[in-house]
């Protein structure tokens, strides 16, 4: 480094539809010199040395061969988030570049809107907001009337981070919970938030209210939830899906959704981002979908940016990174 | 223009118990005439006791006698489905062990019916239990509530005529408490707002910077530490939120400590700590309009008011005018006074407001439980057994 000055730091922009929020710049600042990909392109000679690093923005900008080809001095790349499904985690690696996640940042906020989700869908919230405010005032009780939370059972797909968080929500509802994992979490993991394991997922489609999707997007999990799966559970029961749109057959859902298979669904996520605006999806009455708002607090954003600062500077001193992510 | 001519009229008239409230019969008389579902518009502030009765939750014995049709004693019901009637299963339940009457079926036949008459099942306050009904059913022991609010019955009245009064209070406890959580969570993470965005035909993208405000570790301020009130501690405390809580009384060191809840003797400490502020206490003239201009500004511009007692207990003028000037981040409601609102009030137009029409017990599940628990204190008042939760006015 050249005395005195900081590392160069690519981000996609500042502000704007996809930018990095205005209110962590200044921390940014502290330990970078900030370099948007506008600024790159028109002072490629000068500016591409600069670049030590990379704080990826809600996947941006993206990270191709030619890109990785133009920074001589990249040494790390930092997700805005715990999903990587959007990178060639090969590809970098074969630059010699690291690459982080923020798996600690996104945990509580993810979790919340697990449960907001579940909550929302299981009273029907927004459906009977829109009576509430609406100028035609006629309905009946059936209209508005929903199922419990509070004893019901919870069958979470995919125990880690946040679905563990999520377990331990459930649990202050009393919530009988049930839990599919690629390993079996330690007994006492499982005694704290009363968890039973199901080996086989269709054990916890059978018996699951509410089905909670909390894995991270691989080519195992892509499709996880099929016309087999969503026929396996039952037709009074919520799929709700905070993970990734793809770990969900979305035909099959609209299909299972119109035909009673199940009883409502509730997503986070789709597969694209936003839906076609004819999709079938947004005009069933039995499911909600919000914008990917898993992390989308003050709170969350900023600990994201701090946690993918750590890991960056971590990377540029040689030191071991708190949550640094390998080729599998 | 007609219905709220009529509302104004309800202002100068003071409710006092024992008296029949005529503005109240011309408004409902009014309302019912355009059909329109404004049931809770009458509120009795008044105090009550309820009995910590050893029966508990007692539900119906398996042992009560199937008696024959005739037999069975009377309870009169407002209706059986529509728009204001009581569910077609409710009903099915009520008939194993009454001789449902409905108002129409008495008031084609009053001579007959009012002698059979021993109970009353009222179902989302309908219904309407009026001195002209009292005198009229010269058998009557019980009022039935289903829910645990009793601000919509006038007590002093209806004992002074010999009858009971008693309300649900275990059925619902729990799918409150859940729906006190649901709005917490909805408000803050913008939900409503969210799904608004995410089928709007306009929107092409999701803007990075549409942000909420953060649930787990902020503060919660419970105003009303009841049994609700304690399920909504014990719910929020998994969320690691700092609880603090407000009520008449303070709970046992066991039970703060079970939740992690602080108590504060003076609500103004909780309104200047909290990042939501929740309302669970019941309508008495203590906690009439407990929320006013002055406790708004006590709390946070970042906060949200979070009300799942009843819609009195704001001063909804203040409500407005703390909304539209942001002294208060937003406010979800599952109660307002009236319910519902008229359409052209303004709490039904600003955009950081969640209403939803008091749907707290409103889960298939627990309508059945309050059913339950309703015919279990009926029956008991009618066997002379021991009342598992009679409501005596103070």
């Amino acid at each position: 480094m050249e005395g005195g000055e900081l590392p160069g730091l690519l981000v996609n922009e500042i502000g704007g539809i996809c930018g990095i929020l205005h209110s962590h710049v200044a921390f940014l600042r502290k330990h970078f010199y900030l370099i948007t990909m506008k600024e790159l392109l028109e002072n490629r000679k000068h500016l591409s040395r600069k670049v030590q690093a990379i704080y990826l923005w809600w996947h941006k900008p993206v990270i191709d061969r030619e890109l990785l080809q133009s920074l001589p001095n990249l040494k790390v790349i930092a997700n805005s988030g715990v999903g990587m499904d959007h990178l060639d985690l090969k590809l970098v690696a074969s630059f010699g570049v690291k690459m982080a996640n923020a798996p600690r940042a996104v945990c509580s906020s993810t979790a919340d809107a697990g449960m907001a989700l579940l909550l929302a869908s299981a009273r029907r919230l927004v459906e009977v907001h829109h009576i509430a405010i609406s100028s035609s005032m006629d309905y009946c009780e059936a209209d508005i009337l929903g199922v419990k939370v509070s004893g019901a059972t919870l069958g979470i797909i995919g125990m880690g981070r946040i679905g563990y968080k999520i377990a331990l929500r459930a649990k202050a509802f009393e919530m009988k919970i049930l839990y599919h994992n690629r390993t079996q979490r330690k007994a006492q993991e499982e005694q704290a938030v009363g968890a039973t394991y199901c080996e086989k997922i269709d054990s916890l489609l059978q018996q699951a209210d509410f089905v909670m999707v909390a894995v991270s997007l691989t080519p195992q999990t892509r499709n996880l939830i099929g016309k087999r799966e969503l026929e396996l559970m039952k037709p009074t029961a919520t799929l709700v899906n905070i993970s990734r749109g793809a770990v969900v057959d979305q035909e099959a859902l609209v299909m299972a959704l119109q035909t009673g298979v199940i009883w409502a669904a509730a997503l986070d996520v789709t597969y694209p981002e936003p839906l076609p605006r004819d999709h079938p999806l947004l005009k069933l009455k039995n499911v909600i979908i919000t914008p990917h708002l898993g992390i989308k607090t003050d709170k969350t954003t900023y600990m994201i940016t701090e946690e993918a600062v750590e890991n960056i500077l971590a990377a540029l001193n040689g030191l071991p990174m708190p949550s640094e992510v390998l080729p599998s | 223009m007609f219905v709220s001519k009529a509302f104004n009229l309800l202002k100068p008239i003071p409710l006092m118990s024992g008296q029949s409230n005529l503005a109240y019969k011309f408004i409902h008389q009014l309302v019912a005439s355009h059909g329109r579902r404004c049931h809770r518009s009458v509120i009795y502030k008044q105090r009550y006791r309820t009995c910590p009765c050893s029966a508990g939750r007692q539900t119906i014995s398996a042992q009560t006698k199937v008696m024959a049709k005739e037999e069975l004693p009377g309870v009169l019901i407002l209706d059986i489905g529509g728009t204001q009637g009581v569910l077609e299963n409710l009903a099915a339940l009520l008939k194993k062990h009454f001789h449902l009457i409905t108002m129409k079926e008495f008031l084609e036949n009053k001579e007959e019916m009012s002698k059979k008459i021993q109970s009353v099942f009222v179902f989302e306050c309908r219904p309407t239990i009026d001195r002209e009904l009292l005198e009229s059913l010269p058998n009557l022991k019980v009022i039935g509530n289903s829910g645990v609010g009793v601000d919509h019955l006038d007590l002093k009245m209806i004992s002074s005529f010999g009858v009971k009064v008693t309300n649900t209070p275990h059925a619902v406890a729990d799918p409150t408490a859940d729906i006190g959580m649901a709005l917490m969570l909805a408000s803050a993470r913008r939900l409503v707002e969210g799904c608004q965005i995410a089928v709007s035909p306009d929107t092409k993208h999701f803007a990075v910077d549409w942000l909420g405000v953060e649930v787990t570790r902020a503060t919660l301020g419970i105003i009303g530490m009841g049994s609700i009130g304690y399920k909504v501690a014990q719910r929020a405390r998994a969320f690691n939120m700092r609880i603090l809580y407000h009520n008449r009384n303070r709970r046992r060191k066991e039970e703060e400590e079970a939740v992690g809840a602080h108590y504060c003797e003076k609500m103004e400490d909780l309104l200047q700590q909290s990042d939501f502020v929740m309302l669970i206490v019941n309508l008495t003239p203590e906690t009439h309009r407990l929320i006013g201009k002055k406790e708004l500004s006590l709390m946070k511009p970042t906060a949200t008011l979070i009300n799942i007692s009843r819609g009195a207990v704001i001063d909804q003028d203040a409500l407005v005018e703390a909304l539209q000037s942001k002294v208060i981040r937003a406010a979800a409601l599952d109660v307002t006074y009236p319910e519902p609102l008229p359409r052209d009030h303004p709490l039904l137009k600003l955009n950081n407001v969640i209403i939803t029409p008091h749907i707290g017990t409103a889960t298939v599940q627990a309508i059945h439980m309050m059913a339950e628990e309703a015919i279990a204190n009926i029956l008991a008042v009618l066997n002379g057994q021991p009342i598992p939760s009679e409501v005596f006015p103070k």
